[in-house]
């Protein structure tokens, strides 16, 4: 379970995201964000769908203590190594953006619910308010600023852009990142596919019919794309 | 050259750019996580300001002590917003703040501040009117007609009540801003819907000359309604920043501190009368409404609403209840989604009592709207019906059998939208590049591209020809994008200075051309001459004419000289909800929902339909979840975050289709803002679907299975 270590900075624990390679696709909804909510209702804290256990059985073991200093780490972002000193209460999402500059992820609830903060963790979507940022050490790290180089865009950015599925642009680094990883899983989804593997992620000026369509757009074109690599 | 010069829009047939659904100009860095927002502002000096705020919902500051705090690591600067002394009358209230060098030491720092209360008895719950007691301050009776006479006469008489909660912007983007003071300049990086006027609010509270304040923002992420002001917390970045030496301070509210603090919509309750015939006229009103905006109360709703005008017998008495919680702000049409949710109740109440469909109730109702818009209207409750396939559908409340039950309910709505001050200035330069700048703001609404599309349409452009400047006060000046006003204004100004510098442009290649500048036209990147187009220059080559100088043109609109044609007010909107509800489960199900809206001259139908589009799916997440818990024994926000206080996610808003209502006869009107009117029924259409499917009105937004549930078991008294 849980080590008090990980509940404690902001009194939060960690908590995975909502899409698991090994889970079976059916039966759908069982780990959407809104079933979990609606399943373990206010008071609730036991997560009954095992993701947590296999969430820390992977983490690699503490390596002792550190902090409450600055402590030197090194992630693994974009494909390259980056050295940064933060205090271990740090999260993953605030060393980007406050150590980094990497402010593709945003920080809008700060406790795993909205999704804006959104990246890849070794090929899997992640919350990355809710990673603390030296659990993160030595997984593969991906942000919106890694999916494409220079002015060019990602088959889902630009699938994005094609179909309006942006406002304000807030939570939309998080919407890719989040479609991103679902379609590398789901090469072929289905609009009610789309529904349940995005539906961690929360849009505030309700783009949510321009990423269905861009989403489902976008597995069409990375399948091209995959083709022709 | 002519002294006045044709602004008018191109006719709707001819118009190359407007009236196309270009993609967003802005897109490609949005979708890319390249777009900064305000709040992604970083440098090596930036300091970050950490609030401390009132946990009570009512108490007064004996005493503060924050010597530790200024002592702790890293910290440059403390400020007191609360001195002892203070009475602070919501919980969230600001304290004081902190600013350090990182954010982790600003909290730490916040935390160690000592502040001694006094806890004062408090007000949170205004659903009952008779417990308001001093706190309810009703205003005057508002008297038609004779309303007694006419429920005497009436053949079909109705009555509910009906409540819509207090709910929050959710602005993904917390409000706050970057601020830097440094001697007697200040240097803001705010996320606001006011670029221009932002600094006016702050100048007096700091003593900066507001010419002295610097303000510049790219993106904001999310306002609706609620950040127009620099707000107190602007004020305080700058105090931090000047104390600290002139270092930029980041000070935007946490999440909590956001849904407490940074605004709400404000409730309505009503208990609602009608009077009428058995043929489904309305005959007579009567309202006894109260709500709450916070502390200092909130507005009233337009009741009965688009009906008030024609309505020959009305009274109605609102009541403002102020509570201890935090105020509320402008929220997406403010006030008139709570008068389109209790008036479409309770005309659809009525119908079910006259046993009459209510299509055919607002139609007749209709004929009470604004006399300009009743046929507008009409054609769209037609066109709703029509999409939504009412009349094979729709059946008398209560008749849907099974254990899930389906309904379908209406609701309408109306907006002003007229254009708002603005100005523009259009430079062609020599080399035919031609700059566009403006100081206005793209809250996400597409007014980078309207305006892009706006110029290009004007000078005979591609879209790729114009580079826009927005986002500065040291632009022309533009107005605050609250009201759907931005459309307009823009647009306007937009024309008029692109129009200008075209006629300068004619000038100069009149001669090459041998022809007078107004017999010149500007089409598919030439310069030619009107009815001969192998007369003609290529834009670059007429640029070229200017020699060593630019042409910089101003151009301006006032919201107070309309230019008929060119932009109005007055957007009308119907929306049907179809739903299904689980009467054993309580939860209701968004099958469909259909959107007619007009807007006048539609300048990008696919940034119009996904402002419809957005306005809807923001309007079901606040009529399936939104709530805003108030605890009566501790008087605190129990859910100021996003896991409790729900929103809408992907799978949640069923399917939508939107039918922009782009006809002729309204193209003709001009621009009007969109914003706003498209979120303003869905309310009111989902609970009156609710009402349809189970046969009995569920009173209370939202339609949570609680709520559905206790009507269901008559546990409404």
């Amino acid at each position: 379970m849980l080590s008090e270590s990980n509940c404690k900075p902001k009194g939060r624990c960690l908590v995975s995201s909502k899409k698991q390679p090994e889970l079976p696709v059916e039966p759908k909804g069982r780990f959407s964000r809104r079933g979990f909510i609606r399943g373990v209702g206010i008071g609730g804290g036991a997560l009954g769908t095992g993701l947590l256990e296999r969430e820390v059985e992977a983490a690699p073991a503490a390596a002792g203590v550190v902090g409450p200093g600055p402590v030197a780490i090194t992630l693994k972002l974009n494909g390259k190594p980056v050295n940064l000193s933060v205090e271990p209460r740090v999260t993953l999402s605030d060393a980007l953006r406050n150590h980094l500059d990497l402010t593709g992820s945003k920080r809008v609830c700060d406790r795993a619910t909205c999704g804006a903060c959104t990246v890849s963790m070794n090929g899997k979507s992640v919350y990355s308010c809710t990673v603390l940022a030296i659990d993160a050490q030595g997984k593969d790290i991906q942000t919106i600023e890694g999916l494409a180089t220079g002015n060019a865009l990602h088959p889902v950015s630009q699938a994005f852009w094609d179909n309006d599925a942006q406002q304000c642009g807030y939570c939309t680094p998080g919407f890719v990142m989040a479609a991103k990883c679902f379609l590398d899983e789901h090469p072929n989804p289905t609009l009610e596919d789309v529904k349940h593997g995005l539906n961690g992620n929360l849009c505030r000026c309700g783009t949510y019919m321009g990423v269905r369509k861009a989403v489902l757009e976008a597995a069409q074109a990375m399948k091209k794309g995959a083709k022709n690599g | 050259m002519a002294d006045t010069p044709d602004y008018n829009w191109p006719p709707m047939e001819s118009r190359k750019v407007m009236g196309k659904g270009y993609k967003r100009v802005d897109g490609p860095p949005k979708s890319s996580g390249r777009a900064k927002y305000t709040s992604d502002f970083n440098r090596k000096d930036l300091l970050y300001g950490v609030y401390l705020h009132s946990p009570y919902a009512h108490a007064r500051v004996t005493a503060i002590d924050t010597a530790e705090a200024e002592k702790m690591p890293g910290v440059a600067a403390v400020h007191i917003s609360a001195p002892a002394g203070t009475e602070m009358q919501w919980e969230g209230w600001e304290i004081a703040a902190v600013a350090a060098d990182t954010e982790e030491r600003a909290r730490d720092a916040a935390a160690r501040i000592k502040v001694q209360y006094e806890v004062l008895p408090f007000l949170v719950d205004e659903s009952d009117l008779s417990k308001a007691g001093a706190r309810g301050k009703a205003g005057g009776e508002q008297l038609q007609g004779d309303p007694d006479q006419a429920f005497k006469d009436a053949e079909v008489t109705s009555e509910g009540q009906y409540g819509i909660p207090v709910i929050n912007h959710c602005c993904l983007e917390p409000h706050g801003s970057v601020v830097q003071w440094q001697g007697d300049t200040v240097y803001a990086w705010p996320s606001t819907q006011d670029v221009t006027n932002w600094n006016n609010g702050l100048a007096p509270n700091i003593k900066v000359p507001a010419a002295n304040i610097k303000v510049k923002m790219d993106y904001i992420g999310g306002g609706f309604g609620s950040k127009f002001s620099a707000d107190a917390w602007g004020e305080v970045a700058a105090r931090l920043s000047q104390k600290a030496g002139g270092r930029p301070v980041k000070l935007y509210l946490e999440r909590r501190a956001e849904q407490m603090i940074a605004g709400n919509r404000p409730s309505a309750f009503a208990r609602i009368k009608i009077a009428g015939k058995k043929d489904g006229t309305v005959t007579a009103w009567q309202s006894e409404s109260w709500g709450t905006g916070g502390f200092s109360g909130g507005g009233m709703p337009p009741i009965p609403y688009v009906i008030k005008p024609g309505l020959a017998n009305y009274r109605l008495l609102h009541t403002n209840i102020s509570v201890n919680a935090g105020p509320s702000r402008a929220w997406r049409a403010p006030n008139n989604q709570q008068a389109s949710f209790l008036t479409c109740c309770a005309l659809e109440d009525f119908a079910a009592k006259a046993g009459v469909d209510p299509l055919e109730v607002f139609k007749k109702a209709a004929d009470y709207a604004p006399k300009a818009r009743i046929d507008q209207y009409k054609y769209q409750l037609d066109k709703a019906a029509e999409l939504a396939d009412w009349k094979r559908l729709w059946k008398p409340r209560g008749q849907s059998g099974g254990s899930i039950k389906r309904g379908m309910g209406l609701g309408w709505s109306q907006w002003g939208g007229m254009g708002h001050n603005s100005q523009c200035r259009t430079t062609i330069n020599p080399d035919g590049s031609v700059l566009v700048e403006i100081g206005t703001q793209d809250l996400g609404t597409g007014t980078r591209t309207i305006i892009t599309q706006v110029a290009a349409e004007s000078l005979g452009l591609p879209m790729g020809a114009i580079k826009l400047a927005i986002g500065s006060n040291e632009l022309p000046r533009d107005s605050a994008s609250g009201g759907s006003t931005t459309v307009g204004g823009v647009s306007m100004s937009t024309r008029r200075s692109s129009v200008n510098a075209l006629q300068k442009l004619f000038e100069a290649a009149a001669p090459a051309l041998g022809a007078q500048p107004e017999d010149l036209e500007a089409v598919d990147s030439h310069i030619r001459v009107k009815g001969q187009p192998n007369k003609s220059l290529t834009w670059v080559a007429a640029c070229k004419k200017l020699g060593q100088g630019k042409i910089a043109e101003m151009g301006q609109f006032n919201s107070r000289q309309p230019a008929a044609g060119m932009v109005d007010q007055g957007a009308a909107g119907v929306q049907i909800a179809s739903v299904s509800v689980d009467t054993e489960t309580g939860i209701v199900k968004i099958d469909k929902y259909v959107a007619v809206q007009d807007c006048g001259l539609v300048v990008n139908p696919r940034l119009a339909e996904s402002q419809v589009f957005g306005a809807i799916v923001m309007g079901i997440s606040t009529a399936l979840y939104e709530r805003r818990f108030l605890d009566n024994q501790t008087g605190k926000y129990l859910n100021p975050n996003m896991e409790f206080y729900k929103l809408a996610g992907i799978a949640d808003v069923g399917d939508i289709q939107v039918h922009m209502d782009i006809r002729p006869e309204n193209d003709k009107r001009g621009i009007i803002g969109l914003g706003e009117p498209p979120a303003v029924a869905i309310c009111a259409a989902v609970a009156n679907a609710v009402a349809n499917a189970i046969g009995l009105r569920v009173p209370h937004i939202p339609m949570t299975p609680d709520h559905v549930l206790d009507a269901l078991e008559g546990r409404n008294a």
